[in-house]
């Protein structure tokens, strides 16, 4: 008999008392917690957004969708970055102001080359405000997993309201599986030291999220 | 990398490594390794040792109090804690109750999205697997993202002896690796030591596995935290293969989900050719849907986080994007065991999130290594024997692990009633009776030390049952009452040593009744 017949057999007996009009799945779970935590507005949920992100150790920063290439062209001089990795399907524009050397995320670039890169630009599919979270998927915007981890400075556009969503439920409804996600809450950190928080392990040491809207500046802050 | 390679075993690994002996030789030192006792002591003597380690204590105590205080604030952030807490109850409930029917339908979404689906009766038959899919690929190290699975089989052993080095990956799990250390907690397993222990072993170890720590290492958690991250880099870039396990795996659509902080686990789990996923058979969950309960309780009950810095989602494989081969392989080692019993089942709801350890005042006192497992501390208490069965000295003790105080409960995200499951377990333990052993019906015998505490239930069964006996019984009781001792002789000494007995009337009820109530028949 194959493992898999000797388990799946196991396991028929070991729930042999379950009867046969048990339950279905449907009903088989109260889904009566909340879709949401509170009601905000759409610009607190940005707002809140902002603050967990923060709060975890990411920096934020907001612009107006005409400001993005100054800030992005900003944030890698302040960084003094030499290098930066581009997914193939990053809008151009994004990078417009800035000279650093593009290197493309190439499918036989090798990690050590990675490894050699400053910065990584990129854009994210979903943003979740409750807890701090963006939510990578792939898309050709975002590129390979590999190019948002292996280089220390990633900065990852969020386009606002549009791409916010308040909770984790409302994230999963609009995520597809089938792709490969990346979840990521702040910078990478440890807590493996005395239970202290400590933010820069393997990951990016530096996360910096911008919100950008097709509004002007002053609408999105306030 | 130097040719001493540390982290070989000490001692071959045993025939059956099925769960190995909890106090594994080829984690200890070698110079302790010659003292071992052939299997590990019951829980009160490991735990006697521990409560007299201050070191241990404190460092414990200020880990368990830093992350309880914490948690508590994560959870009260969410107003609707009772609703999740019932809806993952339910969730993992249900998947059990058909979880024959959630593996196939997992089999074929891994399947059809480009995995391999392999089956792992026991801990032997699971490192079998991994072990031939490693060297199917020609490379002799592997990079490892914390996962409970593969310690509880004790792969990395299983590995070292074919000569493929297992490199953990986790600051915690490197901190153990590299002191030759046990874990002691199932998410901080290095939380029994504080950061002037990391400090020296690291300065003391890292140049045996590869690049040595940075000259004059101090003991800030930043700069440990800098000499890991330099330390492992190195093999993350160059590695072909990764081992990890899953915290969830989504039978609907055959996805795999992975939380951690460090970035390690990205690293592991999408820099490698090849991915090799070693999860519990009870891992799953129905839908896609169903994460959205899990993802919201398990982060804030384990880290006290809104959520954790990093989650890792696969479905099979990607074109052009991490591991090109995926291998799952579904570990039953016992967990079909644990099913059977329909009391003892609902520790398979554990998401392994350690939150009961942290509230637990027996674990903060013992530390994790006195249960003699990779699960410690109440979740432990009640798992591993059910896994292990209690045949060993530290399994039939486990159960008695436990205040009963219900904290664990409590705090459990998925509301396992673990005081409930250790009396059932004390039961078995005490008592023998019918479980499931490898798939087949047994009749267990009560095990041994319980014999005067049955001796004593018989003699009340026969007496409550012969009331003229017990008239007579009480009754002399009562008259001797100033000439009994106040502390138990033989092995009841100890148990009253700390203990008042209790005192008996001047009259029995019954005769007390009959003498003031006696005509009285209104």
């Amino acid at each position: 008999m194959s493992s898999r017949d000797l388990i799946l057999g196991r396991v028929r007996r070991a729930i042999a008392d379950v009867r046969q009009d048990d339950t279905p799945y449907e009903q088989a779970v109260d889904r009566s917690y909340l879709r949401e935590h509170g009601r905000r507005s759409v610009a607190e949920t940005v707002d809140l957004l902002a603050e967990n992100l923060a709060d975890y150790r990411a920096i934020v920063h907001r612009c107006a969708s005409g400001e993005l290439a100054a800030t992005i062209a900003g944030l890698l001089a302040e960084r003094a970055a030499g290098s930066v990795v581009v997914p193939a399907g990053l809008d151009a524009a994004w990078l417009a102001a800035t000279d650093v050397t593009r290197v493309p995320d190439r499918l036989g670039s090798t990690p050590r080359e990675l490894d050699a890169v400053d910065s990584v630009v990129t854009a994210c599919a979903v943003a979740i405000a409750e807890t701090g979270t963006i939510v990578l998927d792939g898309g050709p915007d975002q590129g390979r997993r590999r190019i948002t981890l292996v280089p220390d400075h990633h900065i990852c556009v969020v386009r606002v309201p549009d791409q916010v969503v308040s909770s984790v439920p409302q994230a999963l409804q609009r995520l597809d599986p089938t792709r490969p996600l990346t979840w990521i809450s702040g910078p990478s950190a440890t807590s493996d030291i005395e239970l202290d928080r400590v933010e820069g392990v393997h990951g990016p040491r530096t996360l910096e999220v911008v919100l950008v809207s097709d509004q002007p500046r002053a609408d999105v802050t306030s | 990398m130097s040719g001493t390679f540390v982290g070989m075993p000490v001692f071959p690994p045993p025939a059956h490594a099925a769960f190995p002996p909890p106090a594994h030789a080829a984690f200890l030192p070698p110079a302790h390794a010659a003292f071992l006792p052939p299997a590990h002591p019951a829980f009160p003597k490991a735990a006697h040792e521990a409560v007299h380690n201050t070191t241990l204590r404190g460092n414990l105590r200020h880990a368990t109090h830093t992350i309880r205080a914490k948690r508590a604030k994560a959870v009260a952030e969410v107003s609707d804690w009772a609703a999740l807490r019932e809806a993952g109850k339910q969730i993992k409930d249900h998947t059990l109750r058909h979880l024959d029917g959630y593996l196939v339908r997992l089999e074929e979404a891994v399947t059809a999205a480009g995995g391999t689906v392999h089956w792992a009766a026991d801990a032997d038959e699971a490192n079998r697997i991994v072990t031939e899919l490693v060297k199917a690929t020609g490379e002799t190290e592997v990079v490892k993202v914390k996962s409970m699975a593969t310690q509880e089989i004790g792969l990395n052993e299983a590995l070292e002896a074919e000569g493929i080095h297992a490199y953990e990956t986790d600051l915690a799990e490197l901190i153990v690796q590299l002191g030759k250390d046990r874990p002691s907690h199932i998410l901080v397993p290095a939380i029994h030591r504080n950061r002037g222990e990391i400090r020296d072993i690291f300065a003391r170890e890292m140049s045996e596995w590869g690049r040595p720590a940075p000259e004059g290492l101090t003991d800030t958690p930043a700069e440990l935290a800098e000499a890991a991250r330099l330390h492992l880099r190195e093999k993350f870039l160059r590695a072909k293969v990764g081992v990890s396990g899953a915290n969830f795996m989504v039978a609907e659509t055959g996805t795999l989900v992975v939380v951690e902080s460090e970035g390690n686990g990205r690293m592991c789990l999408t820099l490698p050719e090849t991915l090799i996923s070693v999860v519990g058979i009870e891992k799953i969950v129905p839908t896609w849907q169903d994460l959205e309960v899990l993802l919201q309780t398990l982060p804030r009950s384990s880290t006290a986080e809104r959520m954790n810095p990093y989650t890792s989602m696969w479905t099979g494989t990607t074109d052009e994007d991490g591991p090109q081969t995926f291998h799952l392989v579904l570990l039953d080692n016992g967990r079909t065991d644990t099913l059977a019993d329909e009391v003892g089942r609902q520790a398979l709801r554990c998401i392994r999130c350690s939150a009961c350890l942290n509230v637990c005042p027996v674990y903060e006192r013992a530390g994790g290594h006195a249960y003699g497992s990779v699960y410690p501390g109440p979740i432990g208490a009640i798992l591993s024997p059910q896994l292990r069965g209690t045949a060993s000295e530290i399994d039939a003790s486990l159960p008695y692990a436990s205040s009963l105080c219900g904290a664990c409960y409590e705090v459990c995200p998925v509301a396992i009633d673990i005081p409930e499951v250790l009396v059932h377990l004390r039961e078995r333990v005490a008592e023998g009776g019918r479980v499931t052993k490898d798939g087949n019906k047994v009749v267990l015998k009560p095990a041994k030390g319980h014999a005067a505490e049955r001796a004593a239930m018989r003699a009340a069964r026969w007496a409550f049952s012969h009331p003229g006996a017990l008239r007579t019984g009480q009754r002399l009781a009562s008259r001797t009452r100033r000439f009994q001792p106040r502390t138990l002789p033989g092995p009841g000494k100890a148990w009253s040593a700390s203990r008042d007995l209790p005192s008996l009337p001047a009259e029995p009820f019954r005769d007390w009744w009959q003498r003031t109530h006696g005509g009285d028949r209104r």
